[in-house]
């Protein structure tokens, strides 16, 4: 997350994430090809899946408001210097408030059920978060390994839950009730038939705003308000912010709740826009899916919407392919993730030390 | 008597991949590099061994090829984290990402037996030793639990006496010590710090490689998907939980290993005072204790200095 020293700035922020899909890409078109499939066919068959037909948009856009949440969450922590591996965890509890409203409430309105919900994924996915970032703060306890270990207690204490508390009557799988229709998030298409837009029948929904929404709030908060000021001063440089007399303590665990919070979102879309109920770990990575999106998106509510599309897409044209190339199943997009992670997020010296020489060596010339 | 030996047994067996995930870690964090990568090495190990030992039909060429993965894994991670000095932590997690997805792709496209490898037959897999006068020596539950395992266990075994020698006794070791500590103090004293580095990452690929092929060859005798479920974490735990200190960490391991050993016999058991008690607290357990431990209240858990830090060369 350093920034590069000598290259224009449309290049860092446009030309280097570029170059790092691309070598993803690349490499996972070296995989394809190793395995007997043709890549560029690939490729055409995955765009289409994931924009080709409306459906394939929808269910695009669905997988991008998840994605939009987590990648948020992780851009959060990174701008207070945090790196919050437990995404998957936090939302993964904050499903648990929801379910927990949901099973309790689910008989009264919607405009009373659903708030509810809301809250309950923010005030269960931030706890989630709470405690690793009280460890990180006050013991100095590293916020990887402490968020990593939750995610495993997470996932034992959802299991326990699942299997032995919350599980429907008289059914043998780990999931729960169908929630009443009143804590259903309105649908996409549910919304517009009445203006005569006629949409097709995907689980995009109304969430998908509330991500828009938490864009726009980010920017806000991050770079327009004195909460943000402070935040990202931390992330800087944390001897000077304490020097400044920032209390680092107080901002690095507020930052872990909001960015619990925000990954807790992330289940709203999934359990009250699509699944309708809980079942066991329908978090499905999601959680690591943030990781790539604010690595790719550089921490920016712009570059997270647009790399929150990117995996969208991928999830969605990936799953479309593997229908039609059954050799190429979902697994090919965790790798292809992986090597975003990597190329982004890790690699990023391979192709900046290289491009800001040339550019050094071009500005010289002029 | 049987009760404690199927427990004790149970104990060594677990806690055998995750010792030497723990060692091949402590290379790594004590030369200064993070290894959140162990789970993907492992589970790398774990699919070539499963590959090459079916094709060969031997053991050993598929122990040899688990090595091999896992140090091709450990480059990779060495490669980033060393020579173009990335972050290490992000590193670590997208390599887990990356050998978790192309795994059972390759498995899928080579074997057509949907994300596993074939079942290897006993010919291919590391049996245990019978030793005709073990009988007669082993008197009680706990002698009796060294016999009768395969000769990965005893490997395991011997690397921890071996480890612990080269890290605190060992010419090498006290360079790896320094690296991870003080990189600068050690690179003015003329030590190659990416050298140490690298050879580290080496020493932990192979070792990694030994535990996933250990789940492989010992374990299961086929290559399942995502088969390594978290035990690199848990290693990793471990060694935290040991404080960086190697035997300490095989302490580490040998707890986890005995919650999992007796969480499979308490399942349905009602203790007395506490009623039964869910598997998944138990689970959950290595867990918590790290955090606990991470937290300060059971002493102080110190990593290496330099730890997670990319080493730029002073001009």
């Amino acid at each position: 997350m350093s920034q590069p020293a000598n290259m224009p700035r449309w290049a860092s922020l446009w030309l280097m994430p570029l170059l790092n899909l691309f070598a993803a890409l690349f490499v996972s078109g070296l995989v394809i090809a190793l395995i007997g499939e043709d890549p560029v066919e690939c490729l055409k068959l995955m765009i289409n899946g994931a924009f080709g037909y409306p459906e394939g948009i929808g269910y695009t856009l669905f997988y991008t408001t998840s994605f939009i949440f987590t990648g948020l969450a992780v851009a959060a922590a990174f701008h207070a210097g945090l790196f919050n591996i437990g995404g998957e965890g936090q939302m993964y509890l904050a499903g648990l408030g929801v379910t927990l409203v949901c099973l309790q409430f689910d008989y009264l309105p919607a405009y009373v059920v659903i708030p509810l919900a809301m809250l309950a994924a923010i005030v269960f996915g931030g706890a989630w978060a709470l405690v690793p970032g009280y460890l990180q703060a006050k013991r100095g306890s590293h916020i990887v390994v402490t968020t990593i270990m939750f995610n495993f207690i997470a996932s034992s204490l959802m299991t326990w839950l699942l299997v032995d508390k919350l599980r429907m009557e008289g059914s043998q799988t780990p999931a729960t009730r169908e929630f009443a229709q009143n804590a259903w998030v309105p649908m996409l298409h549910e919304l517009f038939a009445p203006l005569g837009f006629e949409l097709p029948n995907t689980p995009l929904n109304a969430s998908f705003f509330l991500a828009l929404v938490a864009l726009v709030l980010f920017y806000l908060v991050v770079w327009h308000s004195p909460k943000g000021f402070v935040t990202r001063t931390v992330g800087l440089n944390e001897k000077a912010a304490r020097y400044a007399g920032i209390p680092v303590d107080k901002v690095v665990i507020a930052v872990m709740c909001v960015s619990g919070a925000l990954a807790g979102l992330a289940a709203i879309n999934e359990l009250l826009g699509s699944t309708h109920r809980m079942n066991m770990g329908f978090t499905n990575g999601i959680g690591f899916v943030g990781i790539a999106v604010a690595l790719m998106g550089r921490n920016h509510p712009v570059g997270i919407l647009l790399s929150a599309l990117l995996f969208g897409a991928l999830t969605q044209g990936g799953l479309d392919l593997s229908f039609e190339k059954p050799a190429i199943t979902r697994e090919m997009i965790i790798f292809t993730q992986g090597l975003i992670i990597l190329f982004c997020g890790a690699l990023e010296n391979l192709f900046q030390t290289p491009l800001s020489a040339a550019f050094k060596r071009m500005l010289k010339n002029q | 008597m049987d009760m404690i030996f199927s427990v004790l047994d149970a104990t060594l067996r677990v806690s055998t991949p995750l010792v030497l995930a723990a060692l091949a870690g402590l290379f790594s964090e004590r030369s200064g590099v993070v290894d959140l990568a162990l789970e993907g090495k492992m589970l790398a190990a774990a699919f070539a061994a499963a590959c090459v030992a079916y094709i060969a039909q031997s053991p050993w060429v598929g122990l040899g090829a688990g090595i091999a993965a896992g140090m091709a894994v450990a480059m990779l991670h060495g490669v980033v984290s060393i020579t173009y000095n990335g972050n290490q932590l992000i590193s670590g997690v997208a390599i887990n990402m990356m050998v978790s997805g192309v795994t059972p792709v390759l498995a899928l496209a080579w074997f057509q037996q949907g994300g596993r490898t074939p079942t290897l037959s006993d010919d291919a897999r590391f049996t245990a030793i019978e030793l005709p006068f073990a009988d007669a020596i082993a008197h009680s539950a706990v002698l009796k639990t060294f016999f009768g395992h395969n000769i990965l266990v005893y490997l395991a075994l011997l690397l921890i006496f071996v480890v612990s020698w080269v890290v605190y006794k060992s010419r090498f070791g006290l360079r790896l010590r320094a690296v991870g500590e003080n990189p600068h103090a050690a690179d003015a004293a003329g030590i190659s710090v990416k050298g140490v580095r690298y050879m580290a990452q080496a020493i932990g690929g192979a070792l990694c490689g030994v535990a996933g092929a250990y789940l492989v060859l010992a374990q299961t005798g086929a290559f399942i998907q995502d088969m390594t479920a978290g035990k690199g974490y848990l290693a990793l735990a471990a060694l935290i939980f040991g404080k960086w200190r190697p035997w300490s960490a095989v302490l580490g391991c040998l707890i986890f290993a005995f919650t999992d050993a007796i969480q499979i016999r308490l399942q349905g058991v009602e203790l007395p005072l506490i009623g039964s008690i869910p598997d998944a607290f138990i689970q959950a357990l290595p867990y918590v204790l790290t955090v606990v431990l991470l937290a300060g209240f059971m002493g102080r858990a110190v990593a290496p200095k330099a730890i997670g830090v990319p080493f730029v060369k002073s001009r």
